[in-house]
């Protein structure tokens, strides 16, 4: 936890109940007395109206949040004036053009539903829209399936990645016997808050190495072999956020080996299916790999990316059980973890989604496009690396090309990224990982410039 | 104990399973997703047993919700006489769900433009944030116009209800929600589920159907010092039952002096009397005090975007610097939520309320809602007086206001409304008045009067 959110979260020592005044003040007191984060305390000592002087706000104790780090990233870019300014930030693919993209097929659906005059916006029921969730399945888990043929799939609608992720955890910390989570060491920077707050604890497992910019397979198999037997584990199923570094399949196969015998349950991240090879089946090995050998598993699906959805907030949570009377009961219990948190999840997207699922052209037409996203992604990656080497940059870049996805793990320290971010106007985060998605041919110089200058200037 | 099993487990050569092997081979030891093991036996048999078992064997099959189980229930039933008044959605009155025009309207307009699909930043639609902060306290209320309201887009009312209970949680740890009693069924899931303490403050006199004002305000005094008070600003669910003007007026007093916070739930703006403005009276008094407030609001019922999911929590701070401040712990709660809210149903609202001709439009419909509503109301209340002959009052159904109806009709009695007359609603005895036609007022009478006088 950073010293910020150590400090925002007011726990007091005392278990009896004092006036809730006492209560404000002791917790500003915290403030005042334990050092802090810098800029929260700037903030309350500073403004005119400040704690200080009205302390008849109720909320004179909470303090300023910091920007989230990968959603701030966007918000400092857009503050920026300069006009060579370069979003490398949040994963949200851009064209050729820097251009946010709808697909041509989501363009398609959504006129068709708009203009469907006997669409109704009724509550969907709180697991979401039915024929959506059975499409997610099949698109993940494959038609074909034992696991969906024997209905031990239970699917439910949810807000994109981490809403699956959330309700997942909380699941499992209502239901589960093991309240660790494992985490790969990098991982995406909302996964710790997410499993935190819906109850889980957090531990990690080694996962890059930066010697190599690959995967460190003997510390991930330790990692994981001393996890204590039942412990959830954390996988990402392809094009690894934010390394890009994925196993291999020979990996995955010693991975699931390992997990089984230590009965570790799997809980897949599926932000990137079809993102990652440009197939999507291919995409999906890793989990279907887990689902075959007839084990469980907990897979929490998003479409931001590779339907361009993002903004609608569109994705599935699954749970792979062992019997169909268990995939049921757990159904009924993932409601009651809904319900309390926003009653039922919003229609637009998932409808958007079953429309292209369901029929054959437009299923076809959105995997055309989808390769053709990752097909441009995969060429800006070698536009990059031959760009560094054309300028002669020292070190080994050929990462840029063997890493998978939307990102590139750089390898870039937080001085470096500073100094671009100053003198270049290139907004990343602060770990070095840049969006291909949000590179062009015409920019691609630029970023190589600063990335040269950034080595060459602060080694 | 587990442990030690599969440390036992592991030493045999079945750990190096491959893909091909049949996975239904059930008594190899080791194997896969081994279930935790009550069991202190080590006996073969047991062991054997535990193998395949599911690691959520144990689960048990949760009840259905009580609002939304109820259209469940509807739906499997195959009969011809069947109403469904369960949850809270307005019919038409054929009987049909209803897509307001403006929202159509909206819609095609949005689908011209071709807008893209960007994430949203966490805190939602600027441009919905700031018309629907205009919405609830008008917008050259001086609360504005300071920019001492934090708004925050959240999932319809719920999301936004749950997002100020987190907030509540983090910043006010030990504080208490008061709830009526009675009020909406997920409300106390809300509050458990974000582990603040809650309880509840007499509201529902059973014997004048109508308010129970002196307890009411006596529960509220009794509360602890800065107690958050959960007020429903109009239209309460499930009673129907508000507050006069006079009351609110009352209840604010009795707040301030006990420095207690008070929490809307906005659900129903317009829908009660089929003034927007009117509506929102008793937030405008309290914001009107100078006093802090949150407002949860849902465009759920009054914009009918159910299922877009589309609403706000709004949060009246004494400073424009705490209104930042607070915003931006919000933000932080709604980040490993769901990372940030969906765009459909905020823009369809921005376009409406952000446009005269499109929010004319929107005043016009609404008010066709909740007059026909009214009529509803009447003709049920006509019915009533016609057939009971037995002189009981049913006038509350009258001053009752809003999308509900409290029957007075106990957990039997609904049953009976059920069993015998296929009338769903909900257990505590509310019906929602939007399922209902003028067609059926005369067969809903008949069951009430039944379940009343022939069942306890």
């Amino acid at each position: 936890m950073s010293p910020q959110e150590e400090s925002d979260c007011p726990r007091f020592d005392q278990a009896h109940s004092f006036s809730s005044s006492d209560r404000r003040i002791s917790a500003l007191v915290r403030h005042l007395t334990v050092p802090t984060h810098a800029s929260p305390m700037d903030s309350i000592s500073a403004a005119p109206t400040s704690a200080f002087g009205t302390a008849d706000s109720v909320f004179a104790h909470v303090v300023q949040a910091p920007e989230d780090p990968i959603l701030g990233v966007t918000v400092a870019y857009n503050k920026d004036p300069s006009p060579n300014k370069l979003n490398l930030g949040v994963g949200a693919y851009r064209t050729e053009e820097g251009k946010p993209l709808v697909l041509n097929v989501v363009r398609r659906a959504e006129q068709q539903l708009v203009n469907d005059r006997s669409r109704v916006k009724e509550y969907l029921p709180i697991i979401g829209l039915a024929e959506f969730n059975k499409l997610s399945a099949k698109l993940i888990f494959g038609a074909e399936s034992p696991a969906i043929l024997e209905n031990r799939v239970t699917t439910v609608q949810c807000l994109s990645g981490t809403g699956s992720l959330r309700v997942g955890a909380e699941f499992l910390a209502r239901h589960y016997h093991e309240r660790t989570i494992y985490i790969p060491v990098p991982t995406w920077g909302n996964h710790p808050k997410v499993f935190t707050l819906g109850g889980l604890s957090v531990k990690t497992y080694r996962y890059y190495d930066p010697a190599t910019r690959g995967l460190n397979f003997q510390g991930l198999l330790e990692d994981l072999g001393s996890a204590p037997s039942g412990a959830i584990v954390l996988l990402h199923a392809c094009a690894h956020n934010p390394t890009g570094v994925d196993p291999t399949l020979e990996q995955w196969e010693q991975i699931r080996q390992l997990m089984r015998s230590k009965g570790l349950l799997p809980f897949f991240d599926s932000a990137y299916q079809g993102f990652a090879s440009g197939r999507l089946d291919a995409d999906a090995q890793s989990i279907r790999m887990f689902v075959a050998d007839g084990g469980e598993c907990l897979v929490a699906q998003s479409y931001a990316k590779n339907m361009g959805l993002y903004g609608e907030r569109v994705g599935a949570f699954s749970i792979v059980c062992k019997s169909a009377d268990v995939a049921r009961r757990v159904e009924s219990q993932l409601k009651l973890v809904i319900r309390p948190m926003y009653s039922n999840p919003p229609i637009h997207g998932a409808s958007i989604v079953a429309t292209i699922l369901r029929d054959r052209d437009m299923y076809n037409e959105w995997t055309v496009e989808l390769k053709a996203m990752a097909d441009r992604i995969i060429s800006m990656r070698h536009e990059l690396f031959d760009a560094l080497r054309a300028r002669g940059t020292p070190g080994d870049w050929s990462h840029i090309i063997k890493q998978i996805g939307m990102f590139t793990f750089t390898g870039l320290n937080s001085e470096q990224v500073a100094f671009m971010t100053k003198e270049y106007h290139i907004y990343m985060t602060s770990d070095g990982r840049i969006s291909m998605a949000g590179l062009s041919s015409r920019t691609v110089p630029h970023l190589a410039d600063a990335i040269h200058a950034a080595v060459t200037r602060m080694g | 104990m587990a442990s030690s099993m599969l440390s036992l487990a592991s030493t045999s050569p079945s750990s190096s399973l491959s893909l091909s092997d049949n996975w239904k081979v059930k008594t190899k030891i080791g194997g896969f997703g081994n279930a935790f093991v009550k069991t202190k036996s080590f006996g073969r048999t047991t062991m054997a047993v535990a193998l395949n078992v599911s690691r959520f064997e144990g689960i048990t099959m949760a009840p259905p919700d009580p609002i939304l189980g109820v259209s469940e229930a509807f739906r499997a039933d195959t009969n011809d006489l069947k109403l469904n008044l369960g949850v809270g959605a307005y019919r038409t009155e054929e009987l049909q769900p209803y897509v307001l025009n403006v929202v159509k309207k909206a819609e095609n307009l949005m689908l011209e433009r071709g807008e893209n699909k960007e994430y949203l930043p966490i805190e939602g639609l600027a441009a919905f944030n700031n018309v629907t902060a205009q919405l609830l306290f008008g917008a050259d209320n001086p609360v504005i116009q300071q920019g001492k309201v934090a708004t925050v887009q959240g999932l319809s009312g719920t999301g936004s209800l749950r997002l100020a209970a987190a907030l509540i949680e983090r910043y006010f740890p030990g504080a208490k929600v008061l709830i009526s009693s009675p009020t909406w069924g997920n409300h106390k899931n809300i509050f458990n589920d974000a582990r603040v303490p809650w309880s509840e403050y007499r509201y529902y006199d059973p014997k004048t159907v109508g308010l129970d004002f002196n307890g009411m305000i006596d529960d509220i005094k009794a509360a602890p010092e800065g107690s958050f008070i959960l007020l429903h600003g109009c239209a309460h669910n499930p009673t129907g039952i508000d507050p006069t003007l006079e009351q609110w007026e009352k209840i604010a007093d009795v707040i301030q002096e006990k420095n207690h916070i008070p929490f809307f739930d906005v659900a129903y703006q317009g829908f009660a009397s089929g003034s927007l403005d009117e509506d929102a009276a008793s937030v405008r008094l309290f914001a009107a005090r100078g006093m802090e407030l949150l407002v949860a609001q849902s465009y759920s019922k009054n914009l009918g975007l159910y299922a877009e999911r589309i609403g706000a929590i709004n949060v009246v701070c004494s400073s424009s610097d705490a209104a930042a401040r607070v915003k931006s712990q919000l933000k932080r709660i709604a980040r490993p939520m769901y990372s940030n809210p969906p765009v459909h149903g905020a823009r369809i609202v921005a376009n409406i309320v952000g446009d005269p001709a499109l929010f004319k439009e929107w005043k016009d419909e609404m008010e066709l809602m909740a007059g026909r509503i009214k009529g509803v109301r009447q003709k049920l209340f006509n019915s009533l007086s016609a057939k009971d002959k037995s002189g009981k009052d049913w006038s509350f159904i009258l001053k009752q206001i809003g999308m509900f109806s409290f029957t007075g009709l106990n957990k039997s009695q609904s049953d009976n409304m059920t069993n015998k007359w296929h009338v769903y609603m909900t257990k505590d005895g509310r019906i929602s008045l939007a399922g209902l036609s003028l067609a059926k007022c005369e067969y809903l009478a008949d069951a009430i009067i039944d379940s009343y006088h022939n069942v306890s």
